[in-house]
């Protein structure tokens, strides 16, 4: 299978669109358990990764992630500009050429076990990978049923809602220590907003 | 004459990296190599991957270089930067798990004295492990 130009780059589009357009959320709930710049952070690398949208999506796929990867961890200027970098740069080397494997899980997972590398960080440590690993779970049990978008979505969000009860042991957020729990993990969101994102396009052009 | 270490500070703020070279070059001298940045790719808070890069090869020595970082960002980041480099170069330079200004300093007094890059990771790593 290959993925259509138009398709990818509505992808593209609209994940970045997505992630600018919840930088203040974001940034709010970095205000709660961390330092604040989640959001802005995003927000520039997404908009760096907006003004390469041609130049990328006129790349084949394992060149456009790789680009993509690159991009946010020049410009991001927190951790997440590593974590999402990695996760775009590992999953860009798990693509062969323009060829869209018809795993799903293992190029995600690719990218998932880059993230988890770079952050040295597991599941239950209320960060991103709390939304990544359940949805790479689901990503695997689910392949080939119809509502698998569906299903991705579902799992996204619940994810998410199961960082507030989490205590961080990870990141910034672990300087709190028991005070991080009650709160949404920023990084989970984020991840979740660019899925849910991804989830509505393929659903659109379904 | 003999190289020494190049020591690099990472941190969220330029004010502080700078502050902290400061320390370093007047309490070290300036035979070791010292660089430094701080902040995001807009000049707020927070750390840049292609500064971090720059640094490192400003205190390029052939004995390899140390990197001291504030906070988390500053680390990841910098990990990044050194995965960036070219590969003969990555196995040369290391993250230091110290304190960014007395890690400095201590990093650069055993640098200055001929010692090899895993001893002066390892006097800096010494203060977190006390």
């Amino acid at each position: 299978m290959t993925l259509q130009s138009e398709t990818f780059k509505s992808l593209v589009k609209v994940a970045a669109e997505q992630v600018i357009a919840s930088a203040p959320e974001l940034t709010a709930l970095d205000q709660a358990i961390g330092d604040g710049d989640h959001g802005t952070n995003m927000k520039r690398g997404f908009e760096a990764v907006l003004n390469k949208l041609d130049a990328i999506t006129s790349q084949p796929l394992d060149q456009a992630f790789k680009t993509i990867g690159k991009t946010l961890v020049m410009t991001v200027g927190g951790a997440s500009g590593p974590l999402y970098g990695s996760f775009f740069l590992a999953a860009g080397a798990a693509v062969a050429g323009n060829e869209v494997p018809e795993d799903l899980a293992e190029v995600f997972g690719s990218g998932v076990n880059a993230v988890s590398a770079r952050g040295r960080s597991h599941v239950g440590e209320k960060t991103m990978l709390d939304v990544l690993i359940p949805v790479l779970e689901t990503l695997k049990a689910d392949a080939g049923r119809d509502d698998l978008i569906e299903r991705v979505r579902t799992t996204a969000s619940e994810a998410v809602a199961r960082t507030v009860p989490m205590q961080a042991t990870k990141g910034r957020a672990s300087f709190l220590g028991a005070r991080s729990v009650g709160h949404v993990d920023p990084g989970a969101k984020s991840s979740c907003v660019l899925l849910h994102a991804v989830c509505s396009t393929l659903e659109a052009r379904q | 004459m003999n190289d020494t270490v190049g020591i690099v500070i990472v941190s969220h703020s330029k004010d502080i990296a700078k502050g902290t070279a400061d320390m370093v070059r007047q309490m070290v001298g300036s035979e070791v190599k010292v660089a430094f940045c701080g902040g995001n790719p807009d000049g707020g808070l927070g750390t840049n991957v292609s500064l971090i890069i720059d640094a490192i090869n400003d205190a390029w020595s052939t004995k390899g270089v140390a990197i001291l970082v504030d906070l988390g960002g500053a680390e990841t980041n910098s990990e990044m930067a050194v995965e960036m480099l070219e590969p003969e170069r990555r196995k040369m330079v290391v993250v230091c798990n110290a304190p960014i200004v007395e890690g400095a300093v201590m990093a650069a007094t055993e640098a200055a004295g001929g010692s090899s890059l895993e001893q002066v990771r390892a006097v800096a790593e010494e203060l977190t492990a006390g």
